[in-house]
């Protein structure tokens, strides 16, 4: 296969054993793939699965059954049935992720946090700092703040650190959950633009945006998630 | 489909297989079979009782299993048996390639004794000799844990508890051991501390490329310092996989349990 990632019948259903056993199918049948350079993003309303998906993908939330091909390291790895060390060291070359929300560790610096997927790969600290700065201050982060860990940073502020540890490395896959949702509108052209590069680079992304400005900006194909409810 | 190579020639470091530990009646470990691998941090998270003490304790030969066995990567490449190792080779674990580090630092430390000998110690007995060799890597490794070297002859008994910990953690690290296990090592400390504790065994463990077993009934501190956790119950595991993946999509009911048990900061 071309494709970065190709999925094939993916399925996830949680079951919910401190609720007597309740069994919450969340999606059946995931089929999509996405080829280098290609955002594709996916819509549905909210509870739709969407960001379910996006985990199975990361390999965070485990994937029941189905196959969930990804391209990494030059052979074609299933992720749904990797073992934990195979997941990390995909993550650590393959697959970046700009989640939700920041979950930062205490007492470490922004920089530090921006700078982390980059050290990991073994490049110099001064080095991945300087990259660092740069994305910080293209997504309008004030210098003094650097120093600073981010858990006190407004939600905007933290959400763009995330952009930035996101963006900041040349993995060839980057997932998006919502990185729009709480920027202003200067911050959000920044975040296009970001794609556009990431996808003149060959990256392959797959991204939900609920903001139909950004969506038809920066989508060159949408995957309808409502055809994977697996209401039972 | 195949792995990358770089996964196939990484050969574990150590390895339980069936490992099971009978007090009388009551079966405090049962059946335990895992792989470490060379920088990995393994967390064992249950409540108290579930039998991850034992667990480490075996892992870590100082109780010898009922049933089963643990086999260790020596630095010459060859997988060896634990309960089949000669004195010498022993010693060696124990002071050179292992480190153990204590939920109470008074028994990973000699409380009377400087803090600077304290770290000497371990090196002293791998045959360092040069007393001022011994000094300055001393001085080093406080640095590296967050202690002023102005304390250096102070003995621990006058430090904080945090420090402590950071000392007993210099202690384990100076002779740059391959595998280090940990025993509730934020247990006693308080939130604050715990956190600059954290903070500072995460960059240690990434810089130094230690793999590490670490107990502890905080899911935060899996979180935090592990790739992979093993969740016991009954002195069984009873769920294990990628530390994030477990915490955010767990799959047993005690594991759920334990999860949603969490308090919001």
């Amino acid at each position: 296969m071309t494709a970065m990632i190709d999925i094939a019948n993916a399925e996830k259903t949680f079951t919910m054993h401190l609720q007597g056993g309740v069994e919450l199918p969340v999606v059946r049948g995931v089929s999509f793939h996405v080829e280098p350079g290609e955002c594709v993003v996916l819509s549905g309303p909210s509870g739709a699965g969407k960001s379910s998906i996006l985990k199975m993908i990361f390999g965070n939330y485990r994937c029941d059954g189905g196959r969930i091909g990804i391209r990494h390291q030059g052979a074609v790895i299933d992720l749904a049935t990797a073992e934990p060390r195979l997941v990390l060291s995909v993550r650590r070359s393959t697959i970046g992720y700009v989640s939700q929300f920041l979950r930062a560790v205490p007492r470490v610096p922004t920089t530090d946090v921006v700078a982390e997927p980059l050290t990991v790969n073994g490049v110099a600290r001064e080095e991945a700092r300087e990259r660092a700065g740069r994305l910080l201050r293209r997504l309008n982060i004030p210098e003094r703040l650097w120093c600073l860990p981010p858990s006190t940073f407004s939600g905007g502020e933290q959400q763009r650190v995330n952009i930035a540890r996101g963006f900041i490395s040349d993995l060839p896959i980057l997932l998006l959950d919502e990185p729009t949702a709480s920027l202003d509108a200067a911050n959000r052209a920044v975040v296009v633009e970001l794609i556009a590069e990431k996808k003149k680079r060959g990256v392959a992304m797959v991204a939900i945006v609920h903001d139909d400005e950004i969506r038809h900006l920066i989508a060159d194909r949408i995957v309808d998630v409502t055809s994977f409810a697996a209401a039972a | 489909m195949s792995e990358p190579t770089s996964l196939d020639t990484d050969q574990p470091l150590l390895v339980a297989e069936g490992l099971a530990k009978n007090y009388g009646q009551l079966a405090a470990c049962r059946d335990v079979s895992f792989s470490l691998y060379p920088g990995e941090v393994l967390a064992i998270v249950g409540e108290s009782g579930s039998g991850k003490s034992t667990l480490l304790q075996l892992l870590s030969a100082q109780l010898a299993p009922s049933a089963g066995r643990v086999s260790y990567r020596m630095r010459d490449e060859v997988l060896r048996d634990l309960a089949e190792l000669g004195e010498a080779e022993r010693r060696f674990l124990f002071r050179t390639d292992w480190g153990y580090v204590h939920q109470d630092p008074a028994q990973g430390l000699r409380m009377a004794v400087s803090a600077g000998a304290n770290v000497g110690e371990r090196l002293m007995a791998v045959g360092w000799n040069h007393y001022g060799r011994i000094r300055d890597t001393a001085s080093g490794w406080l640095e590296r844990v967050e202690i002023d070297v102005g304390r250096i002859d102070d003995a621990p008994r006058t430090y904080s508890g945090g420090m402590r910990q950071r000392l007993q953690i210099a202690r384990n690290l100076v002779t740059e051991p391959r595998l280090v296990f940990m025993d509730e090592p934020t247990g006693g400390l308080d939130v604050s501390v715990q956190a600059r504790l954290l903070d500072l065994m995460r960059n240690l463990v990434s810089e130094l490329g230690l793999a590490a077993i670490v107990v502890t009934h905080d899911l935060a501190v899996a979180r935090l310092l592990s790739h992979r956790v093993m969740v016991m119950k009954g002195g069984r595991v009873i769920e294990t996989g990628l530390t994030d993946q477990v915490l955010d999509d767990p799959c047993e009911p005690y594991t759920q349990l334990l999860v949603s048990s969490i308090l919001p900061p």
